[in-house]
């Protein structure tokens, strides 16, 4: 069993290395695209997850709440008494954005003090964190509009906005994950779709059928030659991003990597499955590219976010496993959070990998009874 | 005309009521035949007429949709993980790798099947040598070459049966006539070939054939018995006559 397992990994990994043409171009596109994307992407929100910090609730306080939760954008979460409270629902990614008032809100009102008020942003998509913002610096402006207007004399709120995660609202801090997700995507289904086709048309898919390799062996036998060069493709990519772009690396890279073979298992699976149920190279190539490409770059989360989507793109978005990814890819690039705020993407992914390895192994097993 | 009841250890392969359909289409029609040990059986039969088909019934890569079979005493339906150490197989497409070398192409071959690395060393010595070939590429050896290596790597597990789906198609008549040298060798030691062909001349090297026609066999015998049975001069007339009926 292991031996002919193992007889199959090295028959493919002597196909990797021998072609080298094709193999400088996996090794270059990583970067290629990296560069290239990073380069050229340079660019309204609904559910607005807001937390509220009030030290003090005062009518003032009180009626801006309110008006933030009429407001239809936001929803308010939490509401706590100091910023600590709610710092732990921004890393998990439960809150969108913040409005903290300051102690005696009224008070410094009547006594035409500044009152200020903070607003906090999750800002890993810069988008999006931008426009938060506004929204509710309009709400704050609005309701000083109103106070001005039934007194005597006018009253100022000082709000003061932080982004968080991404203070300097770089674009491709946030596109980086995303492209890691695309070129891993596209590379691995493409590699392991065109090695498979090319026996299925070369007939030594046939001879290999007729041995006693077990269909499940072919298949991973497939994708774990190639993970080597997946991995050496997000090597590229994360090297690329550091040091042409400066992207920050705030937690741990070696989950990072890890995560990343995991994508990349994903997609060598999906194009093993596409390969089987393909007629031709060609058509495998093709499908290859529109299955993993389309979906990664538009339904990813990675250039339009998922939240301004319609309702349908966002359910079918759950099947793409980019946007899984990039959420990782987020959390341990941007924020610096760890596998206990990531464990569920990680398992949807590992769901994933299992799944289509399955898919492929059965269709597999129909064209051959 | 053959032995009428031959025990089963002589008997390679034991088809009964063989079926395959797709569709409404009966690619092979309640085929019976059998194939003795260590015979050369060629299985003949125009394109279409179902031959593939039943051969890749025989080799597992196609469910049979009705009817028995035994292949090396081993239930087609039942035993087929034991029928595949068994067997060799070798397509009508060239099936070896062309990017690897002639030693990597007999490394994967020996793994798969399961044979020690000293195993895979001296049986690939023996082949480069007996072939006189040196460990090139693939891609880069003639046509009759890759044929004769085809065929040498498919025997590499010492398979009961070894099953050549036109093996000779496209090689010169020299290649072709050392081909056939190489398969009376197999023959020889033993190993029960089952072979298709287009060439009616090799057809007449076989110690019997069968001829399908529309998914049924025609008629199956030694090349000599054929003839007299249907007062033919060659096989070649016979399998014109059959698969043209007037």
């Amino acid at each position: 069993m292991i031996s002919t397992l193992g007889a199959f990994m090295t028959k493919e990994v002597r196909h990797i290395l021998r072609d080298r043409q094709t193999l400088t171009v996996l090794l270059l596109m990583p970067l290629i695209q990296v560069v290239l994307f990073g380069y050229a992407l340079r660019s309204d929100v609904r559910d607005v997850r807001l937390a509220i910090v009030d030290p003090s609730p005062d009518y003032a306080t009180l009626a801006l709440r309110d008006r933030l939760q009429a407001a239809r954008r936001f929803r308010i979460v939490a509401t706590g008494r100091s910023m600590s409270d709610i710092e732990p629902l921004f890393r998990q990614g439960r809150a969108d954005l913040a409005v903290s008032f300051e102690p005696q809100f009224a008070a410094r009102l009547e006594s035409r003090e500044p009152a200020r008020v903070l607003i906090a942003v999750d800002a890993s998509d810069p988008n999006t964190g931008s426009t938060m913002q506004a929204y509710a610096r309009a709400v704050i402006t609005a309701y000083e509009q109103e106070l001005g207007a039934k007194g005597a004399q006018p009253v100022r709120i000082a709000p003061e906005v932080r982004m968080r995660f991404n203070p300097t609202l770089e674009s491709v801090n946030l596109f980086i994950p995303g492209l890691i997700a695309l070129v891993l995507t596209l590379v691995s289904a493409l590699m392991t779709a065109i090695s498979l086709s090319r026996e299925k048309e070369r007939g030594t898919l046939e001879i290999l059928l007729v041995s006693p390799l077990r269909p499940w062996q072919i298949i991973v036998g497939k994708v774990f030659p190639y993970l080597g060069l997946a991995f050496a493709n997000v090597l590229t990519a994360l090297v690329a991003a550091w040091l042409v772009f400066n992207v920050p690396f705030r937690g741990s890279v070696t989950l990072l990597l890890v995560e990343s073979i995991l994508y990349s298992m994903v997609s060598l699976a999906i194009g093993v499955l596409v390969a089987s149920l393909t007629p031709s190279q060609r058509v495998a190539m093709l499908v290859a590219l529109l299955a993993t490409m389309l979906p990664s770059t538009l339904l990813s989360g990675m250039v339009f976010p998922l939240a301004s989507m319609p309702k349908v793109l966002q359910v079918l978005s759950n099947i793409v496993p980019a946007r899984w990814f990039i959420v990782i890819a987020r959390g341990i690039m941007l924020k610096g959070v760890g596998l206990e705020h990531l464990w569920k993407e990680t398992l949807v992914l590992i769901g994933m990998t299992l799944f289509f390895m399955m898919a492929a192994v059965r269709s597999f097993k129909a064209r051959v009874a | 005309m053959t032995a009428p009841l031959a025990a089963p250890a002589d008997l390679a392969i034991v088809a009964t009521d063989l079926t395959r359909r797709f569709g409404n289409f009966t690619a092979v029609d309640h085929i019976t035949f059998d194939v003795k040990a260590g015979e050369v059986f060629g299985f003949l039969g125009a394109n279409g007429a179902g031959k593939t088909t039943a051969i890749k019934m025989l080799i597992g890569l196609l469910e049979p949709t009705s009817g028995e079979a035994k292949v090396a005493g081993l239930d087609l339906r039942t035993q087929t993980e034991e029928i595949r150490r068994r067997i060799g197989y070798m397509s009508q497409k060239f099936s070896l790798y062309e990017d690897l070398t002639v030693l990597e192409n007999i490394a994967l071959y020996g793994g798969i099947y399961g044979l020690t690395d000293r195993q895979i060393r001296e049986r690939a010595a023996v082949m480069l040598e007996t072939l006189g070939l040196s460990d090139d590429l693939v891609g880069r050896l003639p046509l009759g070459w890759k044929q004769k290596l085809a065929f040498s790597v498919a025997l590499l597990h010492e398979p009961a049966i070894v099953f050549l789906d036109e093996p000779t198609g496209g090689v010169d008549p020299i290649t072709r006539r050392q081909f056939w040298e190489m398969i009376y060798a197999a023959a020889a030691r033993g190993t029960t070939v089952f072979v298709t062909t287009h060439y009616m001349d090799e057809a007449e090297y076989c110690d019997r054939i069968s001829i399908m026609v529309d998914g049924r066999i025609a008629t199956i015998g030694t090349p000599l018995e054929l003839k007299q049975q249907w007062k033919v001069p060659s096989i070649d007339e016979l399998f014109v006559r059959l698969a043209r009926p007037s």
